[in-house]
């Protein structure tokens, strides 16, 4: 009869009988196992004695019934057998302890259910599509309530509106005036280095205050709303939605754009081109502080040219674009926010999106706006 | 006479400078089931997270197994946990993986078995709680009460020897309750287990508890028996269990 000694000492492979001693845990079971599969001739043994196992877990029970489900399956005088004539000597707790965490039972594990690339796909279409309708149907809403709300007064907590704008508007006014001024620094100067070469250092204001007020101001501006203010629209929307607060507020005859999305609107209706109109002076002012100490431009020179390069024109459809950039991270956060499924998990992942569709749809709206400034 | 397994001693738990739990002493003993009753606000589930060291308390220790662990250092800390499973009010799943992944990952990094011998475990557990059909289920695809079964199941996959259980049978049918309570009984009975739960469930508190401590404005008024509890002459116990609710 083969004989082995496991290393670990706490298993004897003897007279036909696999006899594993003191305790079966989840401390001693990865060694036993390891003892286990490096034993050859699995035939000469018919029995697992666990007369000397004092306690065992579930993963000694583990242990103990896929030994025992290995004899059965190489020893071919085992195959009537059931593992209750194979595992023998076990005491009342151990044998307990097996009943307890047996395996024997066990439902076949269910398949994970794998789908195909072109399923995906077809999925992301199909998705796609009902996303467009969705968000259709959302700016729809949306603009029906945020009308309707000038007049009918109810539906919406007092004191919303000012709190939104707070949130929006002026909590965003330090950041916005920060990065604004550094912009504009950065970008008179960078200008500068190239009309000295040329003699045209005057052309610096006309370059800050067109590139600013066309272009940098609303769009810097748009970013930093659709970062802050767009990524806290979808994901209070969202964790209201997986609490069923907005359940809750169907059920009390409150309809949730009202009530959640329209004093957002219209904060950041009234917000944006404040903020934009903020970004745009500051920017400006950035620029002057170069051309005046790099390029020894007098402020009454640098004046004169700005005021030359502003137009009206520009400056309205800067404002219209600002209020279109608005109404952008506004709906798209909402709609984020009111697709969210499961719970914390959702939420994350609805404001990730949220802030990357709206930083690409004012990217986008910013492209049509340029194709009009050069009509 | 056993030893007891924790050592609650004048534990005082405030939360900024309000006072939740004040002066509180028990001492539980192995391989009981104790339930922690009171009406809401009572500071029951502040009792659990200063056992548990989530909190720490203002004043007094904690003694498990035998040792404070309020002035203990982390790793011993680490050490203390691998024996005690808990199984939170909202169940506290990671809701980015599936069951089977929940489960796996306390024997992942506690243990060294073999991952065939670690599937089986895993398997056992969930089959223990009934979810076997839901181990390639991502929690948020889960009801509240099969989230709370599949938190039961990681609760107690590495085998612990006390478990801590926040509410388990709130939002679950009386059957799905009753098996519950037949599965706690078992880890008791069986292996020797430990077991700490706030419940309100007067059919539970019949059916499993050991001792109950009764907690109510942040002081214990009782520790003892269900039967001692009836007979204590103390209103708001005597009126618990007359009326089922507080």
């Amino acid at each position: 009869m083969a004989r082995h000694r496991s290393t670990s000492e706490i298993i004897n492979f003897d007279e036909g009988v696999i006899k594993p001693i003191g305790l079966l845990n989840k401390a001693t079971v990865p060694q036993l196992w390891m003892s286990f599969k490096a034993v050859s001739g699995l035939t000469n043994y018919k029995h697992i004695d666990l007369s000397e196992v004092h306690s065992v877990d579930s993963a000694g029970v583990v242990f103990i019934e896929e030994v025992a489900s290995e004899l059965i399956k190489s020893n071919s005088l085992l195959a009537e057998k059931s593992f209750d004539d194979v595992i023998v000597n076990g005491s009342d707790e151990v044998l307990n302890s097996i009943k307890i965490f047996s395996q024997r039972d066990l439902p076949e594990r269910p398949k994970r259910v794998r789908t195909g690339y072109f399923e995906r796909l077809g999925e992301s279409f199909l998705l796609g599509k009902s996303g467009v309708i969705e968000i259709l149907t959302l700016s729809s809403e949306v603009f029906y309530w945020s009308i309707a709300a000038l007049w009918k007064k109810k539906g919406a907590r007092k004191g919303s509106l000012i709190q939104q704008a707070g949130l929006i508007g002026v909590d965003s006014v330090p950041i916005i005036f920060l990065l604004s001024f550094i912009i504009g620094l950065i970008l008179s100067l960078q200008s500068a280095v190239q009309l000295r070469l040329f003699g045209a250092d005057i052309f610096v204001a006309d370059l800050i205050t067109v590139s600013m007020l066309r272009e940098m101001g609303p769009m810097m501006t748009a970013i930093i709303v659709a970062g802050r203010s767009g990524s806290s629209i979808a994901s209070e929307i969202a964790t209201m939605k997986v609490t069923e607060e907005l359940d809750a507020l169907k059920m009390m005859a409150i309809n949730p754009i009202r009530y959640v999305v329209v004093p957002k609107f219209h904060a950041i209706t009234f917000c944006m081109p404040l903020l934009v109109t903020i970004s745009i002076i500051v920017g400006i002012f950035g620029g002057i502080i170069v051309a005046v100490s790099y390029l020894g431009i007098s402020p009454s020179a640098f004046y004169g040219q700005m005021v030359k390069a502003l137009s009206m024109k520009d400056l309205l459809i800067t404002l219209l674009k600002s209020t279109i950039f608005a109404w952008a991270i506004v709906i798209i956060g909402s709609f984020y926010g009111f697709r969210v499924e499961g719970g914390a998990e959702g939420v994350g992942k609805a404001t990730t999106l949220s802030v990357v569709a709206s930083i690409f749809a004012v990217i986008v709206i910013d492209v049509i706006f340029s194709l009009i400034y050069i009509a | 006479m056993k030893k007891p397994i924790i050592q609650v001693n004048n534990l005082t738990a405030k939360y900024g400078e309000k006072v939740v739990l004040s002066d509180i002493s028990v001492d539980i003993y192995p391989e009981e089931i104790t339930v922690i009753l009171g009406p809401s606000g009572c500071g029951k589930s502040t009792f659990l997270k200063n056992i548990l060291r989530l909190n720490q308390p203002a004043e007094g220790s904690v003694n498990v197994f035998g040792d404070n662990i309020t002035i203990m250092e982390e790793d011993e800390y680490e050490k203390v946990l691998r024996k005690i499973g808990v199984l939170f009010q909202n169940g506290a799943l990671l809701n980015s993986i599936d069951i089977f992944e929940n489960l796996s990952i306390p024997l992942e990094q506690h243990t060294s078995l073999p991952s065939e011998l670690m599937e089986k475990i895993i398997r056992i557990k969930l089959e223990l709680v009934n979810l076997s059909h839901a181990i390639n289920l991502k929690p948020s695809e889960l009801s509240g009460g099969m989230r709370k079964r599949a938190a039961l199941a990681r609760a107690i996959v590495l085998d612990p020897e006390i478990l801590f259980c926040d509410e388990p049978s709130a939002g679950l049918d009386p059957l799905t309750s009753a098996a519950l309570d037949e599965l706690i009984l078992n880890l008791k009975n069986q292996l020797k287990m430990t077991v700490i739960i706030v419940t309100h469930e007067l059919a539970s508190i019949h059916r499993i508890a050991d001792k109950i401590i009764f907690l109510d404005q942040g002081k214990m008024l009782f520790y003892g028996t269900v039967d001692e509890a009836k007979n204590s002459g103390i209103e708001e116990i005597v009126e618990f269990f007359r009326v089922g609710s507080f």
